[in-house]
């Protein structure tokens, strides 16, 4: 018994261990970004994000200033604070920790800091950890104090720096507003739609509904490529052209399969009494649809809404042929893919920054949905792309 | 008009239209077509609700018609023209590619891509199901691991360049080689190998899709097959390869085409990771080469990637009359 009790407990642990590393595998890449996102270009290239909590160590280089030498027991004595007064302040931020001093670049790391470095002639360096230092010497340092070279361990810091360029500078800021332009409307606009006619798939009989069902199936599998040529010129032709209302409209179309292929699912399963009840007390189609299956399809209703603004804020490829190209009117997949990834191609902290900027809404949305979403796709399908 | 209060003035025109649309029809359809009385108000009922179908599907009718249906013949036709749309060149758009060593290419790896994608998403969907099933914390677990799917291709794309970077500050691969005194590689631009790579950004995205479907068929099967599968001496191993996994089958069916379909549309990753360079060139992308530069050669293209799907539209509309009978 005892053999097969523990058995069952070193499965348990297999499968736990299995599944955190698992999810560890496919979160990684996504805290790499965002770590990343927070960091200064210098510090990306300095240090991985894996190392972004720990201190950094840095070699500096700098001069003991010479003002204010004052004089003691014979000795004249230069002393100050290397990180707030030194020519390296700006990079010195307050938590700055001195390992190590030297005063030739040779040997920069010489003296460990609280100890004392001879700099001839009698004199002496003192550097500490917090970057206090003294120097003294017997003669005077005339207006030039030591050269010294130190490293220090630079506290982690993290900055908002990025998000703040790629926002204002970057045009982010507009995408992001783009974004959410074509995406509401292309969420909102299919669903009154695909609910009608999938009321009518559902509940309603006529000849050839089997033949529809049939037909918005295949639909659901159709490539979009094979819209963007004919439509766009469709477009241009009635005069509506590379522009918002465009691609409200793509989208509209392009989601509509999926919209009715999933409310007519849920709908069918809407209990028969009700609906029969109903049209034996009298009412209409119209009456039953408005009151009685539009408020009981709110889950498929939700479902469907998550899909397509997941997918409309996603999208690259209607975006990138159903708008016009100039700067004002890019929404941000297509400003990340074309722009950002040529002109800041090496910025790292930028590019995630902007990568976060547009996977944040979604996230968001999907987090807060998720329970929609996961009984959406239970409902048995997916829209392709 | 900025476009934000276009938009605006778009939802409530569509909303406010589609509800009068909707109204306005059915009482015109009740009260002047067809009014249930007069001579004979039982054949207006009738013929009232022979029409009203009609009236519900038409906007949806002529949305799918307009932007799903016409295009498939639209972008045939098209195909069948050169350049600039002038001149009739029969099949000569078809013959210039397979002429093409790149749209071998992209044929190739796309081939590679069906091959792959689907088959490793839906193998770590399934794993991750079944792992997380009885788990305490399996639904966090899940959330997580299905999360990717909310990211964009072309965001998930610039997550796994950080994973690929040629530095090995920057990038993990290189990080790892670093450590074992490795010279840095850019897995990007290793010739065939950084197809799979690629492969690896989809994988992780429909891998949550994948478990998502398959731990609800999980937890659909029977019980009791389950527990008479255990009473007869099954281990953990033949309990789920001879009793859960014959069970959902037609499941796993589902995930691998829907899968499959989509790999044959994703231009995104290729498009914003090595832009179609390095041997990587797939379907999807060698057609956004061709888009806006030469419409006939693009939308042979895409009819080639309609072929291919073909088959998979077929299978789906025969399930699905199956289901509705």
């Amino acid at each position: 018994m005892s053999a097969i009790a523990g058995q069952k407990s070193r499965l348990t642990w297999a499968v736990n261990i299995s599944v955190v590393l698992l999810v560890v595998a496919w979160l990684v890449p996504t805290v790499g970004l965002l770590v990343s996102s927070f960091r200064t270009t210098d510090q990306i290239s300095q240090s991985g994000w894996w190392d972004a909590a720990f201190p950094v160590e840095k070699a500096f280089r700098d001069r003991v200033s010479a003002d204010g030498e004052t004089q003691s027991n014979g000795l004249y004595v230069l002393s100050g604070d290397l990180l707030t007064n030194g020519q390296n302040a700006a990079d010195l931020k307050p938590g700055t920790k001195i390992k190590a001093f030297g005063t030739s670049g040779i040997k920069p790391g010489a003296y460990k800091a609280g100890t004392s470095a001879d700099l001839g002639d009698g004199g002496t360096l003192t550097i500490n950890s917090d970057g206090t230092y003294t120097a003294s010497s017997p003669t005077s340092f005339d207006g030039s104090g030591p050269r010294v070279y130190f490293e220090a361990e630079l506290p982690p810091a993290f900055t908002l720096a990025n998000y703040r360029e790629v926002l204002f500078s970057d045009g982010m800021g507009q995408a992001f507003l783009n974004t959410l332009t074509v995406t509401i409307p292309a969420t909102i606009i299919p669903i009154l739609v695909a609910a009608f006619a999938a009321y009518a798939l559902a509940w309603m009989q006529f000849p050839g509904r089997g033949l529809l069902i049939a037909a918005v199936v295949g639909l659901l599998v159709v490539p979009l490529q094979l819209a963007l040529v004919p439509l766009l010129r469709l477009h241009l032709e009635i005069g509506i052209g590379q522009s918002f209302l465009g691609i409200w409209l793509a989208h509209t179309g392009f989601g509509l399969p999926l919209a009715i292929y999933l409310l007519r699912n849920y709908m069918v399963g809407l209990p028969r009494d009700i609906i029969e009840s109903a049209k034996v007390d009298g009412a209409t189609d119209f009456q039953i649809f408005m009151k009685i299956v539009l408020p009981l399809s709110f889950p498929a209703l939700a479902s469907f809404a998550i899909f397509q603004f997941l997918w409309v804020w996603n999208d690259l490829l209607v975006a990138k042929v159903f708008l016009p190209a100039n700067d004002g009117s890019k929404v941000m997949t297509v400003k990340i893919a074309d722009d950002l990834l040529g002109s800041r191609g090496g910025d790292w902290g930028i590019l995630a920054a902007a990568a976060f900027v547009s996977i944040a809404v979604p996230l968001l949305v999907f987090f807060s949905m998720q329970r929609y979403l996961v009984r959406g796709l239970l409902a048995g399908s997916v829209k392709g792309g | 008009m900025s476009p934000i209060l276009q938009g605006l003035f778009t939802i409530v025109l569509g909303v406010g239209g589609c509800i009068t649309y909707f109204y306005a029809s059915n009482l015109i359809l009740d009260k002047v077509i067809f009014p249930p009385k007069g001579s004979n108000p039982g054949r207006n009922i009738n013929r009232a609700n022979m029409v009203r179908p009609w009236l519900f599907l038409f906007p949806a009718i002529f949305a799918l018609g307009l932007y799903l249906a016409y295009p498939v013949v639209g972008s045939f036709w098209r195909s069948l023209f050169n350049r600039s749309g002038d001149d009739f060149i029969g099949l000569g758009n078809y013959e210039r590619l397979a002429a093409d060593p790149q749209f071998r290419q992209a044929v190739f790896n796309n081939f590679l891509w069906v091959l792959v994608v689907p088959a490793l998403a839906t193998f770590f969907g399934l794993l991750a199901a079944q792992l997380t099933d009885r788990l305490k914390w399996g639904n966090l677990a899940k959330s997580l691991i299905f999360m990717p799917m909310a990211i964009s291709f072309v965001g998930a794309s610039l997550i796994w360049k950080f994973v690929y970077a040629n530095n090995p500050t920057i990038g993990l691969i290189n990080a790892v080689r670093a450590y074992f005194s490795l010279n840095p590689v850019d897995p990007l631009q290793i010739p065939f190998w950084n197809n799979f790579f690629l492969m690896v950004i989809l994988i992780w995205i429909q891998t949550g899709f994948a478990m998502v479907i398959l731990s609800g068929a999980l937890r659909g099967i029977p019980e009791e097959t389950v527990e008479a599968a255990v009473l007869d001496g099954a281990n953990p191993w033949q309990l789920f390869f001879k009793i859960k996994v014959p069970q959902i089958m037609s499941t796993i069916v589902v995930v691998w085409t829907t899968i499959t379909i989509l790999v044959l549309k994703v231009f995104d990753i290729v498009y914003a990771t090595t832009g179609g360079n390095f041997g990587t060139q797939i379907l999807p992308s060698y057609m956004m080469q061709y888009m806006f530069r030469d419409d006939g050669r693009a939308t042979a293209v895409a009819f080639v990637i309609m072929i291919i799907v073909l088959p998979v539209m077929i299978w789906n509309i025969i399930q699905a009359r199956k289901e509705v009978r």
